[in-house]
């Protein structure tokens, strides 16, 4: 098991390298530069500025330059926001979008699951139809369709609610439903599916016989086993939600890591780029390893090798 | 004549070899038709009834965005003085004026936006666009991503392992960081080449609009090459390809004639349910600002625009927000429904 995740740890190390250099060497090709926007600065300024921060060394020296910080832990200071370091930047938006986006998991598997296993009990009734028309529809409807729509009716139009900022909990409650929407859909689409799959089994028909009650064999033998799909697409799903949805941080301006990822993309933010995006695939790795770990810790015939 | 004990002639009579009768002939005659894989598919098709009607809707969104465009009074980029900001099926002062001296003026459905520009055949246009996206895209994603999957799970071996790796990374990079990427750093190129006389269509299209379909393609073909990969695996080892082999059939032809037209089914579905996929991200792209070039209209830089006016003029946020949603919706149903006809093994 340790041996195991040692592994897992050494190629997702790998992994992140790989991303870092493509994203490095991806960043570069684009024409533009971070400082060729500012218009008021004179040519040799800009080249100052240029020649401060490195980029007037040759391409694959600024590689090793920033390989070799980066492994030491120092991703560099943001050449648009002065003298902000980009850890110092990550470390202020991260949570910001994590808590909104852990409120945001915590409440599609509260409201998907149930309602999944609901719609598989009881398949080809009113109520099944109706959940997976809500989910359905739940998945093809955009983003940002849900968030404007959300913001126009109860924002605008009732009042009930605030629209802008994270100032209180009822700040949360928009971005959260709407970053929610999706994932609580598919989440009930799956749980359905598979919950049906799984009560189609022999060792559930081995529990009627048994005389089990329904609900024990429900929550000790059906969903441990029907939960395994949907542990799969929260690892991914998990690692998006939490570094932040550029779309909902724009719509109800939240100060999240989503919105500066986006916007380091457009100014040529190399250092910021950078950084976002290992963090993000740091993030989006480990979730994958530990929902691997998780797998193996609900369904125990699953060898981790 | 006396026949030899050990033979093995047979006593033949000559009513053996009379003409068969009626009653005979009938045990042959074949009952039903043989069903073709079309046929078979369609037929299951025709009986799911969500399926028909989404693709019925989609059809008659089609002919919204490819052909009324075409007889409507106004066009999407024409400014009407005096008319901006309309309501729904409001009229300007001027109209009015006109309508009064017995002229007829078309009614602006939809309202009109604060340049003075009708919102209906706006909205019209960002579908078309939308689905110009999405269809293209796809196309371009079917031809790589199959041919792709196909080479690799065909050779195995080192082909197929260094082919896979490269999907996975593709997979592993945030695709916004990509598609940003991209589209910057295909603008300029693609510019050049639309001042070369023969690449003028580019300029036609919108360089922005060329650059989507480019992106979409290097990106979205990977699911695409997956899908197809794990079916030519188990097709590969079939007896008809030995066959084949053995008739001295070439590589390249075994997977034009024998492999993809036996993965038929599964390009079918996964073509269906990556358009709706392309049109959500391009609508995305486009409300982040990166999407086609103004004045030509996306569903989603409509519904983007109607954002900064949500307070004062909701009603230009409603209709582009329901048409993406419906075609989505609708392309995604038909898609399950096409699942279940021609690919029944995928069914869950």
């Amino acid at each position: 098991m340790i041996k195991y995740i040692l592994k897992r740890l050494l190629l997702a190390a790998v992994t992140i390298f790989v991303v870092g250099t493509l994203t490095f060497f991806l960043m570069n090709m684009v024409p533009g530069g971070p400082f060729l926007s500012e218009k008021a600065i004179s040519p040799q300024a800009q080249a100052a500025l240029e020649a401060k921060y490195g980029l007037d060394k040759p391409l694959f020296q600024q590689y090793l330059t920033y390989i070799s910080d980066a492994v030491h832990g120092d991703f560099g200071e943001s050449l648009k926001q002065r003298g902000r370091t980009v850890s110092g930047i990550i470390s202020s938006k991260f949570p910001v979008s994590a808590r909104v986006g852990g409120c945001a998991i915590l409440l599609s598997l509260l409201v998907g699951i149930p309602l999944g296993c609901f719609a598989a009990l009881h398949r080809g009734k009113v109520l099944d139809s109706f959940i997976s028309v809500i989910s359905t529809c739940g998945i093809a409807v955009p983003s940002f369709v849900i968030c404007t729509l959300l913001m126009y009716f109860l924002g605008l139009r009732l009042k009930l609610l605030p629209t802008l900022g994270l100032a209180s909990w009822k700040h949360y409650i928009m971005p959260v439903v709407s970053l929610s929407f999706y994932p609580t859909a598919y989440i009930m689409r799956l749980m359905r599916s598979s919950l049906l799959d799984v009560l189609g089994q022999d060792y559930i028909r081995t529990t009627k016989a048994k005389g089990v009650s329904q609900f024990m064999s429900l929550f000790k033998h059906a969903l441990r086993n029907a939960v395994l799909p949907v542990i799969t697409y929260i690892g991914p799903m998990a690692a998006y939600t939490l570094t932040g949805s550029f779309v909902v941080e724009k719509i109800f301006t939240i100060p999240g890591l989503g919105g500066e990822f986006v916007g380091s993309i457009g100014s040529r933010d190399y250092t910021v780029i950078m950084g976002t995006t290992i963090f993000l695939a740091t993030i989006m790795v480990f979730m994958n390893v530990a929902v691997d770990i998780v797998y193996k810790l609900v369904d125990p015939r699953i060898k981790l090798k | 004549m006396k026949k030899n004990p050990l033979t093995l002639q047979r006593n033949w009579n000559p009513d053996d070899f009379l003409p068969a009768s009626e009653e005979e002939k009938e045990s042959l005659v074949i009952m039903r038709e043989s069903v073709s894989f079309w046929k078979d598919g369609f037929r299951r098709l025709k009986k799911n009834k969500v399926a028909m009607v989404s693709l019925v809707v989609i059809i008659v969104i089609m002919i919204i965005s490819f052909i009324v465009p075409m007889f409507y009074p106004y066009t999407y980029e024409q400014q009407i003085r005096g008319s901006e900001n309309l309501r729904p099926m409001a009229y300007s002062v001027k109209e009015l004026e006109r309508i009064d001296a017995g002229e007829k003026v078309f009614p602006h459905i939809l309202g009109t936006d604060k340049l003075g520009r009708d919102y209906a055949v706006r909205v019209m246009m960002g579908s078309r666009i939308s689905l110009l996206v999405g269809l293209i895209a796809t196309g371009i994603i079917l031809i790589i991503g199959s041919v792709y999957g196909a080479v690799s799970a065909f050779f195995g071996g080192k082909t197929d392992m260094v082919m896979m790796r490269i999907v996975d990374i593709i997979y592993t990079i945030p695709d916004i960081l990509l598609i940003v990427l991209l589209s910057f750093a295909l603008k300029a190129p693609l510019n050049s080449l639309a001042a070369v006389p023969a690449f003028k269509w580019i300029q036609v299209v919108g360089v922005n609009l060329i650059s989507i379909f480019i992106v979409f393609a290097l990106l979205y073909w990977v699911g695409m090459a997956r899908m197809v990969r794990s079916q030519v695996l188990m097709l590969k080892e079939s007896e008809y390809v030995t066959a084949a082999r053995a008739l001295g059939a070439s590589n390249a032809r075994i997977i034009r004639k024998h492999l993809l037209t036996n993965c038929i089914g599964t390009l079918i579905v996964t073509t269906t349910l990556q358009i709706p996929s392309s049109i959500f991200t391009e609508s995305f792209l486009s409300f982040l600002g990166l999407g086609v070039a103004v004045p030509l209209p996306s569903l989603g830089s409509l519904a983007s625009t109607a954002i900064n006016g949500l307070n004062t003029y909701p009603y230009l946020l409603f209709a582009p927000a329901l048409l993406i949603s419906l075609i989505i919706l609708s392309f995604n149903l038909l898609g399950d429904g096409l699942r279940d006809a021609f690919d029944p093994k995928l069914k869950h």
